[in-house]
C-alpha cells in the first residue's frame, strides 16, 4: 500500500521531466524536419569534431536538461536524474525517427528525411548508429542539468566558455581571412582557425582565453573601477572612447576583405533606413509596413536620373539626384499618408502593407514598363564617386562610407527631433491619441510629418541601394524590405538608436554573412518577433522612455513624463500648461 | 477654444484632397465601365465567365474571411497568420489527395472523387485546426491584455514562422495539386459554360457557411462565443468559460480556412509555402469590407471582393486601353483594401462591435 503511494508520488515528481522531454523531442524533430540539421551540417564548429547541425540538437538537449533541473525542487541528485531523463526522451524521438526512416522512405512527406539528416544524427553510421541520439541528448541533458546544479561560481565560466566557443566558431572565417593576409599572423590563423570553424586546438585556446580573461577581470575589476571614478574624470575618458569607436567603424570594412565590406555596407544601409522608420514607428508609434514604396521611389528616381543605359533620362551626377529622390519620396509619403493617417493603428499597418504591395506590382507591371523597365529594370547605374578600379574607394567601400555619413546625419536629425516639441507631440500620440488631441496636438498634421520623414529616409535608402547594386530591378521591391526594417526596430528597441544598430547587425549582418542562416532568416524573424513581444516588448536595447513605460512598476520616476506632456502644445486651452 | 489659422487651412486642404481622391476613384470606375461597355469588345460569354470566376474565388475568400472576422470580433486583434493557416490546410489536403490518388481511389468514379475531396477537406481542416490552436496558445494567449500593436506584431511573427517552417519542411518549390478528372467536365446546361469544380466550390462554401451560421446562432457554444465577443468580463461573470470560447473561435475559423485551402488548391492547381499570403490579405479585405466582427458581412464581403477582382480590371481599366491587365488584377484587391480602410473602415454592413475605438 505504502509502496504504491510512494511510486505514485514518485511519478508525479518526474512529470515535469517527462513533459519537458516531450517538448524537447518536438523541438528536435522540428529541427530535423525543416532541414536546419541537414543544412547547418556542412559548417563545422570545431573542425572534424562537431558540426553546427549537431550543435543545434545538443543545445536543445542542454536547454531541456537545464529547464528540468530548474523546475526540480528536491535536491541536486533528483534534478540531475530528471535532466538526464528529459534529454533521453528527446533523443529517443530522434532514434525513433532514424529507425522509422530505415523502414519507410519518408521523403515524400518530409523533404529533409534524407540520408544527410540521418547521417548527422548518427555521426555517419546510419541505422546501426541509431542509439547515438539517445546517448548524445541524454548526455546533453545531463550537462544542462549539471550547469544548473553547479554553484554560481562555476556556472558563469562554463556558460561563457560555451558561448564564446559558439561565437568564435561561427566567426572563424571572418577572423581568419584578414589574418592570413599578414605574414605575422598567418601561422597563428592556420593553427587556430579552419576555413569554417575552429581547429580543436583553437577550441582549447578559446576556452583557456575565456577562463583566463574572466579570472583577470575578477582581479582587476575594470568596469567597476570606471563606474567608481569621479564624474569629471569619467567624462575625460568619454572623448578618447568615442574617437576609438569612430576610427574602428571607419577601418572596419578595409580590415575584413571585400565580401565582408559588402555585408557591412548593406548593414549600414539598413541602419540608415531603420533610423528613418524609427521616427515613424519608434517615436510616433505608426506601424508602417509600406516602407518599400518610398524605398522604390528613391531607387527608381536615382536610376532614372543618373542611369547611363536605355532608361536613363538625365545623366545627372548622383549628388544632384539624391535631393530629388528624397523630396519625391517625401511628397509621395504625403500623398499616400494623407488619406490613411486618419485610420486607427492596426488598420494602418494593413493599409500600408497594401500600399507596398500595390507599388511592388506596379513596378513590375507592363503598364510602367516603358519607363521603369519592368522585371529587367534600369541598368547600369554609376557609382556616386568615379574612381579608378584599383582605388580603395572602388566597389562597396565608397557606398559604405556614404551610407555611414548619411546614417550619422539621419541619426543626428532623429535625436534633435526627438527632443523637440514635435518629438514630444509624436510620443504623446503614440501613448494616447485621444489625450494628445485633447492637449491640442493636431493629429493628422503631426502624424503626417512623422510619416513624411520616414518616407524621406526610405527614399534616401533606396537611392543609395540602387548605386550599391548598380541597377534597380522590380524584384528588389519586395515586402521583405519593409519587414526587415520594421523587425530591426522592434527587435532592437523602439525609439532607441543603439538598439537599431544592434538590431541591424543581428537581423541583417548575420544572415548576410552565413548562407545557412539566410535560408532560415525569416523563420528566425518570426520566432524573434513572437519571443520579443512576449518576453521583452521594449526590444533588446530600448530607449529610456520606452523602458520606463514597459516597466513602470519597477522604476517609477515621477515628474518627467508629466512635464513632457504639459509643455507639448501651449496653443490649446491655457489650463494645460501655458506659462505666461 | 481657439484654433490657429494655419491648422484650419491644412485641415481644409486635407479634406479637399480626400474628396478629390474619392471623386477620381468614382470617375475611373464610371468612365472606365462606360468606355469598356460601349466599345463592345467583350460578349456576354466573357462576362458570365468572369462572374463565375468571381463567384468561386469569392466563396473561398468568404470562408477565410470568417476566421478573421470571428477572431477580431472576440479578441479585437488581426490574426495575420490566418492566411498561413489556410495555406497549411492546403498542404495537408495536398498530401491526403496524393495518398488517395496513389491508392487509385481519387479518380475511381464520380462518387469516389467526391468522397476523396471530402476526406481531403476534413484532413486539411483538422490539421489547420491543430496548428491554429498551437499558434493561439504560444503566440497570442500570453499577450491577450497587451496594447493593440503588440499582438499584431506577434501575429506577423507567427505568419513568418509558419511560412518558413513550411518552406523548410516541403521546400520552396511549387506543388501541383492532384487532378480530379470529374471536376473538369462541364455541367450539361446550354446557356453558360460552367465546370463541376465551380459548382462544388460554391456548394461546399455555402454548406460550410450555413453550418457556421447555425453553430454561432443556435448552439450553446455559439451563444457563449457571441456573449464573450460582446463583453468578456460580463460573460465571465455569467459563468462562461472565456478561454474556451476563444479557443473554439480559433478552432472553427481555422477548420474552415483549412478546408478552403483544399478548394483553393483544386481551383488553382498549385500550392507553395507563400500561397497563403495574398488570399489571406484579400480575405482580410473581405472581412473589413463586410464590417469586421460581422459574420454575414464577411460572407457578403468575400463574394463582393471576388466579383470586383474578377470583373473589375476588365470593366474599369480596359476602356482606358491599359496594357497588361492580368498583372494588374492582383493590384485591384490591394487597392480595394486600401480604399475600404480609408473611406469606410466600418464596412458595408457596419461593425458588430461595441466600443472598438483604439
Amino acid at each position: 500500500m505504502t509502496a504504491l503511494a510512494a511510486t505514485a508520488s514518485g511519478w508525479s515528481g518526474w512529470l515535469p521531466a517527462i513533459r519537458l522531454g516531450l517538448l524537447g523531442a518536438a523541438i528536435a524533430l522540428y529541427l530535423c524536419f525543416i532541414g536546419i540539421v541537414a543544412i547547418f551540417d556542412p559548417r563545422p564548429l570545431i573542425q572534424g569534431v562537431i558540426s553546427l547541425g549537431q550543435v543545434a540538437l545538443i543545445l536543445t538537449g542542454i536547454g531541456v536538461g537545464y529547464l528540468t533541473a530548474r523546475r526540480a525542487a528536491d535536491g541536486p541528485l533528483r534534478a540531475m536524474i530528471g535532466a538526464t531523463i528529459a534529454g533521453t526522451i528527446a533523443g529517443a524521438a530522434l532514434t525513433g525517427f532514424v529507425l522509422l526512416g530505415a523502414v519507410i522512405d519518408l521523403r515524400g512527406v518530409i523533404l529533409h528525411a534524407s540520408p544527410v539528416t540521418y547521417g548527422v544524427l548518427t555521426f555517419g553510421l546510419d541505422t546501426p548508429g541509431a542509439w547515438i541520439p539517445i546517448v548524445l541528448l541524454g548526455a546533453a541533458g545531463a550537462v544542462g542539468g549539471a550547469v544548473e546544479v553547479l554553484p554560481t561560481r562555476f556556472q558563469r565560466p562554463v556558460i561563457s566558455s560555451l558561448m564564446a566557443l559558439l561565437v568564435i566558431g561561427l566567426f572563424a572565417g571572418v577572423i581568419r581571412s584578414p589574418m592570413l593576409a599578414n605574414p605575422l599572423t598567418d601561422p597563428i590563423a592556420r593553427l587556430l582557425f579552419a576555413s569554417d570553424g575552429v581547429t580543436p586546438l583553437g577550441a582549447v585556446a578559446t576556452v583557456v582565453a575565456v577562463l583566463g580573461g574572466q579570472a583577470l577581470n575578477r582581479r582587476l575589476a575594470i568596469p567597476q573601477r570606471v563606474r567608481e571614478l569621479p564624474a569629471e574624470r569619467r567624462q575625460r575618458l568619454t572623448l578618447p572612447a568615442i574617437i576609438v569607436g569612430v576610427l574602428f567603424v571607419l577601418w572596419l570594412p578595409q580590415g575584413v576583405g571585400s565580401f565582408f565590406a559588402q555585408v557591412v555596407a548593406v548593414v549600414t544601409l539598413y541602419v540608415l533606413m531603420a533610423f528613418g522608420l524609427n521616427i515613424t514607428l519608434g517615436l510616433a508609434g505608426l506601424l508602417d509596413l509600406g516602407f518599400v514604396a518610398f524605398f522604390a521611389v528613391g531607387a527608381y528616381t536615382v536610376g532614372l536620373l543618373t542611369g547611363s543605359g536605355d532608361y536613363g533620362i538625365a545623366h545627372w551626377p548622383f549628388w544632384a539626384a539624391v535631393p530629388v529622390a528624397v523630396i519625391l519620396a517625401m511628397a509621395f509619403g504625403a500623398f499616400l499618408g494623407l488619406p490613411i493617417l486618419g485610420i486607427r493603428g492596426d488598420y494602418l499597418a494593413i493599409a500600408t502593407l497594401g500600399f507596398g504591395e500595390i507599388v511592388r506590382i506596379l513596378a513590375g507591371s507592363d503598364l510602367l514598363k516603358p519607363w521603369l523597365g519592368g522585371p529587367r529594370g534600369i541598368y547600369p547605374i554609376p557609382k556616386p564617386i568615379e574612381v579608378t578600379p584599383d582605388s580603395f574607394l572602388a566597389g562597396p567601400l565608397q557606398i559604405y562610407y556614404i551610407a555611414l555619413a548619411f546614417a550619422a546625419v539621419v541619426a543626428f536629425v532623429a535625436v534633435r527631433l526627438r527632443d523637440s516639441r514635435l518629438g514630444r507631440a509624436w510620443v504623446a500620440i503614440r501613448e494616447d491619441e485621444d489625450v494628445a488631441e485633447a492637449l491640442g496636438v493636431n493629429l493628422v498634421q503631426t502624424k503626417l510629418l512623422a510619416y513624411m520623414l520616414g518616407a524621406a529616409f526610405a527614399g534616401l535608402g533606396g537611392a543609395i541601394f540602387s548605386t550599391l547594386l548598380g541597377a534597380i530591378i522590380s524584384s528588389s521591391i519586395t515586402v521583405f524590405v519593409s519587414i526587415n526594417v520594421a523587425a530591426i526596430i522592434i527587435v532592437g528597441g523602439m525609439g532607441s538608436i543603439p538598439g537599431v544598430v544592434v538590431g541591424s547587425i543581428f537581423l541583417i549582418g548575420i544572415p548576410e554573412l552565413f548562407r545557412e542562416f539566410s535560408e532560415y532568416r525569416y523563420l528566425f524573424y518570426g520566432v524573434a518577433l513572437i519571443a520579443m513581444m512576449i518576453y521583452r516588448p521594449e526590444g533588446i536595447l530600448p530607449s529610456r522612455i520606452t523602458r520606463r513605460e514597459f516597466h513602470a512598476s519597477d522604476e517609477a520616476e515621477p515628474g518627467e513624463p508629466a512635464e513632457g506632456q504639459s509643455t507639448d502644445e501651449p496653443t490649446s486651452q491655457p489650463a494645460t500648461g501655458m506659462v505666461t | 477654444m481657439q484654433v490657429r489659422l494655419a491648422d484650419r487651412v491644412t485641415d481644409l486642404a486635407i479634406a479637399t484632397f480626400l474628396w478629390a481622391f474619392r471623386i477620381s476613384v468614382v470617375l475611373i470606375v464610371v468612365v472606365g465601365s462606360f468606355l469598356t461597355l460601349s466599345s463592345g469588345k467583350y460578349g456576354l460569354e466573357t462576362w458570365t465567365g468572369l462572374v463565375i470566376t468571381g463567384l468561386t474565388t469569392g466563396s473561398v475568400y468568404a470562408l477565410v474571411a470568417l476566421g478573421y472576422t470571428m477572431v477580431y470580433g472576440i479578441l479585437r486583434m488581426i490574426n495575420f497568420a490566418h492566411g498561413d493557416i489556410f495555406m497549411i490546410g492546403g498542404f495537408a489536403g495536398y498530401f491526403a489527395g496524393l495518398a488517395l490518388s496513389r491508392l487509385g481511389f481519387l479518380n475511381a468514379n464520380a462518387i469516389a472523387s467526391l468522397i476523396s475531396i471530402m476526406i481531403m477537406m476534413v484532413v486539411a481542416g483538422v490539421f489547420a485546426l491543430v496548428v491554429a490552436l498551437l499558434v493561439e496558445r504560444i503566440a497570442y494567449r500570453p499577450l491577450r491584455n497587451a496594447p493593440r500593436l503588440i499582438p499584431l506584431i506577434s501575429a506577423f511573427g507567427a505568419s513568418y514562422f509558419l511560412e518558413y517552417s513550411v518552406k523548410g519542411w516541403a521546400g520552396p518549390g511549387v506543388y501541383a495539386f492532384p487532378d480530379v478528372a470529374v471536376l473538369d467536365q462541364l455541367v450539361p446546361i446550354d446557356f453558360v459554360r460552367i465546370k463541376w469544380l465551380d459548382v462544388l466550390v460554391v456548394i461546399a462554401a455555402l454548406v460550410m457557411m450555413a453550418g457556421l451560421y447555425f453553430f454561432v446562432m443556435r448552439t450553446k457554444v455559439g451563444t457563449a462565443i457571441r456573449a464573450v465577443s460582446e463583453d468578456k468580463a460580463t460573460a465571465a461573470l455569467m459563468g462562461i468559460d472565456v478561454d474556451r470560447a476563444i479557443v473554439t473561435t480559433f478552432a472553427v475559423g481555422a477548420a474552415m480556412a483549412g478546408a478552403a485551402g483544399v478548394l483553393f488548391g483544386l481551383m488553382f492547381r498549385q500550392i507553395n509555402y507563400f500561397s497563403g499570403f495574398e488570399p489571406g490579405l484579400k480575405a482580410f479585405t473581405a472581412a473589413v469590407l463586410g464590417g469586421i466582427g460581422n459574420i454575414p458581412g464577411a460572407m457578403l464581403g468575400g463574394l463582393f471582393l471576388g466579383q470586383v477582382e474578377a470583373v473589375g480590371p476588365q470593366l474599369f481599366l480596359d476602356g482606358f486601353g491599359v496594357p497588361g491587365l492580368a498583372g494588374l488584377a492582383k493590384a485591384v484587391g490591394f487597392t480595394m483594401l486600401v480604399l475600404i480602410l480609408v473611406f469606410r473602415p466600418s464596412g458595408l454592413l457596419g461593425e458588430r462591435i461595441s466600443g472598438t475605438r483604439a
